[in-house]
């Protein structure tokens, strides 16, 4: 038996990982780690939660949720492509302006 | 956790991926332990597996080296870090105080079988299940069309014009 907050303290580390990552990071592919990482952390805290009122439907959240975060890396990645092709950096302070 | 602040740590974007593969997989193992058997393959698979080799891909692909430092991320580290650090233990504490003494959590009560999560997506979420498909088309065309290259979007079936240079080599030539 494992109290419940402990993983919703490790939940809440690995989100506040992702948004340290998030705040420092200058590189974009890292920063996109980064968004991972705080999607995980979430996730977990669902998981624990569904365990806690053995309902399934948190579980179910889970699955959309890596859904969505699918789509946003291949969203997301392609942009980072479509941004170095045309800036050659992957420094975001060095891409400041919106039009190609 | 070990893998997440080695993610932090690292300078070099391939040593971030992988740290955060080692995170994934105690994920993974962390939702087994919890019962959910089915989200803890699909952890494995989906992010593990996919779209950790998206970001590898992308990192090779782009060459990416290690990053400099600029006077805007001295100061996010100076703001960022003693703010985030105040407000996980701050959550920290108060997660502990409440809920340490009733709540309980069984291990390997393996309840998430993936007959009754196949049950529930099919039945109670239909409509979510069907618009998420949907979601993933466009995402789909969104990345082919960002990745892509302008011009071969511009002008799908014009043939490429022989560039002057390659004339000038082949007039030359003749010549000798």
């Amino acid at each position: 038996m494992v109290p419940l907050s402990y993983y919703l303290v490790l939940s809440g580390i690995l989100f506040a990982c992702g948004v340290l990552g998030f705040l420092i990071k200058r590189n974009i592919i890292t920063i996109f780690m980064s968004i991972e990482l705080m999607l995980n952390g979430v996730n977990l805290s669902f998981v624990a939660f569904a365990a806690q009122w053995h309902a399934l439907s948190g579980q179910v959240f889970v699955f959309f949720v890596m859904v969505v975060a699918a789509a946003e890396a291949a969203v997301g990645l392609a942009i980072v492509i479509a941004v170095y092709r045309t800036r050659e950096t992957l420094n975001v302070d060095q891409v400041n302006l919106l039009k190609l | 956790m070990a893998g997440a602040v080695n993610l932090l740590v690292q300078s070099h974007p391939i040593n971030s991926a992988l740290s955060l593969i080692v995170v994934m997989g105690s994920l993974a193992a962390e939702y087994l332990l919890l019962g959910a058997e089915f989200l803890a393959a699909i952890q494995v698979i989906v992010y593990a597996g996919a779209i950790m080799v998206l970001f590898l891909i992308t990192i090779m692909l782009l060459n990416a080296g290690k990053e400099e430092r600029t006077k805007g991320s001295r100061v996010a580290i100076l703001i960022g870090v003693p703010g985030v650090i105040i407000a996980s233990v701050l959550v920290a504490w108060t997660l502990v105080g409440r809920t340490s003494t009733t709540h309980l959590v069984s291990i390997g009560a393996l309840w998430g079988a993936p007959k009754d999560i196949a049950r529930l997506l099919f039945h109670d979420f239909l409509l979510p299940f069907e618009v998420t498909s949907v979601l993933i088309l466009i995402a789909i065309m969104g990345a082919v069309v960002l990745a892509s290259r302008p011009e071969a979007i511009a002008r799908p079936h014009r043939s490429r014009p022989v560039p002057q240079e390659t004339c000038e080599l082949v007039v030359t030539g003749k010549d000798r």
